[in-house]
């Protein structure tokens, strides 16, 4: 792994804007299967304001560009995504404070963190079909594989991602639908998983990048 | 303090409330985001900070994110603030209309709380 300095976090948080865009559209059918349709318009947004806060502010460690992405997505993004992808940002700005790159440990420490910080926020447990499910699958990866697989890692998040499928949400607005909620992939748990696999493959050369079968999510 | 999605509806609220509570209640909504529907942290920050210092701030929210959004406004806001900011369990319109009149007629904030938690109880049509 290569530590991740303040200029690939910028190049990672841009390339995850674009695949935002690209992914705007299946985002929102997901949600408007089983939440308010709007998780994809709102990530693009957030995320499309947060490139360009970090392309004007060129933060000088990755601790200060998470902090820019925290506070960019409060008034950006305006649904429950906003709050906890803020709250793994400000939680990774922490962890990473006073660090000119992020290596393997600091990675560890920063997605523990983070984790921490959405379950608490969220007040989300594992397998109740949200993010955490993604976040979890991650920080279970940096826990066990030491030096950790890259690609084990992008393709435990996208596994996580599409094992909420079957499950029952139990928060946020899918909850409502109770059973119903079975048979669609969390779109929160998809934009997280979507993130991941940015994040290691500008710390990992040749990681390949999950090809998402659309039709099964 | 009242945080919507919907900012007609923040300012709904309140013009409800300015119209029962006297004059000695800050009233304000945090509420939408610039151009749509959607919660601010950030707003709700600014708008604590904006009541008269060292009063009790009350805070009704409506669905989802509002609550969320405004848990993390107390976080970002400083920590003498954030010992004054109450989260209200109710409803929106009347839960903040139960909390005005209250606080309208000086109760303390735990009487606030419990008028504003009441009202998850009040029947509309109770025949």
């Amino acid at each position: 792994m290569q530590p991740l300095t303040a200029e690939a976090f910028v190049r990672v948080m841009d390339a995850y804007a674009q695949v935002l865009a690209e992914f705007r559209d299946v985002l929102n059918e997901l949600d408007n299967r089983i939440g308010d349709g709007d998780h994809g318009t709102n990530m693009a947004r957030g995320f499309s304001a947060v490139a360009e806060k970090l392309k004007a502010s060129q933060p000088t460690t990755p601790a200060a560009g998470c902090q820019t992405v925290a506070m960019t997505l409060l008034g950006t993004v305006g649904g429950a995504s906003g709050p906890l992808y803020s709250t793994a940002f400000l939680k990774l700005s922490a962890a990473w404070n006073g660090r000119a790159d992020v290596d393997e440990e600091a990675l560890r420490g920063g997605v523990a963190a983070a984790l921490e910080g959405i379950m608490a926020r969220g007040r989300a447990a594992v397998g109740d079909k949200t993010m955490v499910d993604v976040w979890t699958a991650v920080q279970r990866e940096l826990q066990t594989e030491q030096p950790l697989d890259a690609q084990r890692a992008v393709e435990a998040a996208a596994a996580a991602a599409l094992a909420t499928k079957p499950l029952t949400a139990r928060k946020g607005r899918a909850a409502y639908l109770g059973d119903r909620s079975q048979g669609t992939v969390d779109p929160g748990s998809l934009s997280s998983a979507l993130w991941f696999a940015e994040l290691f493959a500008a710390m990992s050369e040749g990681v390949v990048k999950p090809q998402w079968d659309l039709s099964a999510l | 303090m009242i945080v919507s999605h919907s900012a007609k509806l923040g300012e709904g609220v309140c013009e409800l409330l300015r119209q029962l509570a006297g004059p000695n209640l800050h009233i304000a909504s945090a509420s939408g985001l610039e151009d749509r529907l959607g919660t601010d942290a950030i707003k709700i920050a600014h708008a604590i900070q904006a009541c008269p210092p060292g009063s009790d701030v009350v805070v009704l929210f409506d669905l989802g994110s509002a609550r969320l959004s405004s848990e993390m406004a107390l976080e970002l806001v400083p920590s003498a603030w954030r010992e004054r900011v109450f989260m209200a369990d109710a409803p929106l319109v009347e839960g903040a209309v139960a909390a005005a009149v209250e606080a309208s007629i000086g109760g303390s904030v735990e009487a606030v709380l419990a008028r504003a938690a009441d009202a998850r109880q009040l029947r509309k049509l109770d025949d």
